[in-house]
């Protein structure tokens, strides 16, 4: 108990920062005409993919003869790119169809 | 801090400016294809900065196999998401969620056995590690029942209890790895890897293809959380705000579609919808018989209307009909017919997925109405004309308290002079309900596929 209340006071300022981006979140999307809805869905899919560059900083970090480690995270950069490039991509299709009548 | 981590740590500010605005943006569709772009260029600049930008000496093999990840996974991803036909969007973002529920699990496979075991750190690989592989397994197996190969919902005896225990088992399992010593190896760790992954299929599995689009909402908010937790670990603020605002954003959307359908959440996971109960049919045979009408007499019984409304469903979807609706509106138009769309909050598979098709069409904006709005037009309205839609407007939910769908706000087509049913055969729609609007006096059905029925009844009134 006590060594989590240390590590939450050591890691107050990320506490803070997150707290604040929850709020930033739902503030941010409440306002989403119906509409919207499913190419907000699609575009909040594609910044989920940001995870990716927890899989490159993983990789830059690997020594080359953990072949384990290499396999897994040659793995995860490669689902974590399709999440992103195949998140933004179709958004933009999903959106491109509501310019045309603007 | 040397120049290139300070420089790092501008790009996930930048990053992490864009994500916000370029939600914000997506919030009203003049904006809304910027706001998309915004958010990539922030990506590319997290992710370019976190490649080039550090201090560590990395081994060519390392860039090589990153670059061809990248490479690969570029190419893959943007080919799908370019060619899949816009009735196939909502599994695709299923698909793609899945993706990035895995890259979160795969990081704390690899993560495990270099860190050091403190109890945050901890925490905040296992977790990752956990929600990651559930979003990953769960959007699987709602990517395949969105797409038709896994048809109905499956149901253990007792699933909730399993699944409960379940859960209760991993959340135990994550607190016993961090606080018992002994119970760390990494052998532990591909356990919790395996059982959350069950855990992933039996949550999802039971539940209705109708309810999908909540679930996949859902899964979105958990590869979010994952992402936060890996932003935690390395204190990358990218990743944590990233993962935070799909967090808030996947639940309130949530929660929202949950309101459109008048059903808390909790029913959605644990509720007996979708799964063909006794009470679901039992309406099926005290409505005795169907009309039909042929596309002839729909032609002129329309072509001499005040009003029409069309309401749309994922039917029309299919069928790749929305080009045919709209060449129909713009024919009665022209014939001094006043024609509008009415819109439910969940017709299609996703909210707003209806809007998107008809959109691809250039049916007009304001042509398309939303329930709270249309509902009060019905009662003057010559000919409503139901394409494709079942369970939006099934007066059922309205005067049935043994419903499984009791309660849902529809469309009161009922309301209309003429109710026209455009469906492919009289078997249920999506949720498994039989709808007694099909044997309602005023109700006349147009079998047959949507485009070819729509194809004829456009002939028939250019002929008039």
């Amino acid at each position: 108990m006590e060594q989590i209340l240390f590590y939450l006071n050591d890691h107050m300022d990320m506490i803070y920062f997150i707290v604040l981006s929850v709020f930033v979140g739902i503030e941010v999307i409440g306002k989403v005409p119906t509409v919207l809805h499913t190419p907000l869905m699609s575009g909040a899919n594609a910044i989920h993919g940001v995870v990716i560059v927890g899989a490159i900083y993983v990789m830059l970090h690997l020594k080359t003869d953990d072949y384990a480690g290499l396999v897994l995270g040659f793995l995860a950069v490669l689902l974590g790119t399709l999440n992103v490039v195949g998140g933004f991509v179709v958004t933009d299709r999903m959106l491109e169809m509501f310019k045309k009548k603007n | 801090m040397s120049l290139n981590l300070s420089l790092l740590e501008v790009c996930y500010l930048i990053a992490s400016v864009t994500f916000v605005i370029g939600l914000k943006m997506m919030s009203n569709p003049k904006t809304a294809r910027r706001g998309n772009l915004i958010g990539a260029v922030g990506m590319a600049v997290a992710i370019f900065g976190t490649i080039f930008l550090h201090d560590t000496e990395v081994p060519m093999l390392i860039y090589g196999l990153i670059g061809a990840a990248i490479i690969i996974g570029t190419i893959v991803g943007w080919l799908t998401a370019k060619r899949v036909a816009m009735t196939k969007m909502p599994e695709l973002v299923s698909l793609f969620n899945g993706m990035g529920g895995a890259c979160a699990a795969l990081i704390s496979l690899i993560e495990y056995p270099h860190m050091m075991h403190e109890t945050g750190a901890m925490i905040a690989v296992l977790a990752g590690l956990v929600i990651g592989s559930v979003s990953f397994s769960g959007s699987m197996i709602a990517f395949l029942k969105l797409n038709g190969t896994l048809n109905k919902a499956l149901r253990l005896p007792a699933y909730n209890i399993i699944n409960t225990l379940i859960m209760a088992g991993l959340v135990i399992w994550v607190v016993l790895m961090i606080v018992m010593p002994g119970f760390d190896s990494t052998i532990f760790l591909y356990l919790l890897f395996f059982f959350a992954l069950l855990y992933g299929v039996l949550f999802v599995v039971p539940i209705g293809g109708a309810d999908m689009p909540v679930v996949i909402s859902l899964l979105n908010s958990f590869t979010g959380l994952a992402a936060a937790f890996g932003g935690f670990l390395y204190g990358n603020k990218a990743m944590l705000t990233g993962g935070i605002l799909v967090g808030s954003a996947g639940t309130l959307l949530t929660l929202v579609m949950c309101k459109a359908m008048n059903r808390p959440l909790s029913n959605v996971i644990f509720g007996a919808f979708g799964g063909g109960s006794a009470s679901a049919v039992s309406g099926g045979d005290n409505g005795g018989s169907v009309k039909d009408i042929g596309t002839a007499d729909l032609a002129v019984l329309m072509n001499y209307s005040k009003k029409v409304i069309i309401v749309p469903g994922y039917g029309l979807a299919v069928a790749q009909a929305q080009h045919v609706i709209h060449e129909i509106e713009l024919l009665l138009e022209s014939r001094g017919v006043e024609v509008k769309y009415a819109i439910h909050p969940v017709a299609g598979r996703m909210p707003g997925h209806m809007n998107v098709l008809l959109a691809e069409s250039s049916v007009d904006y304001g042509k398309l109405m939303e329930m709270d709005e249309i509902n009060p037009e019905f009662a003057n309205t010559d000919v409503v004309l139901i394409v494709g839609a079942n369970d939006v407007v099934n007066p059922a939910a309205k005067s049935d308290p043994s419903s499984p769908i009791y309660g849902m706000p529809i469309l009161e087509v009922d309301q209309a002079t003429h109710v026209i049913v455009n469906k492919r055969s009289m078997n249920a729609g999506y949720a498994g309900i039989d709808n007694p609007l099909f044997y309602d006096p005023k109700t006349s059905m147009l079998f047959g596929d949507a485009k070819t029925a729509l194809t004829s009844l456009a002939n028939e009134l250019k002929a008039l």
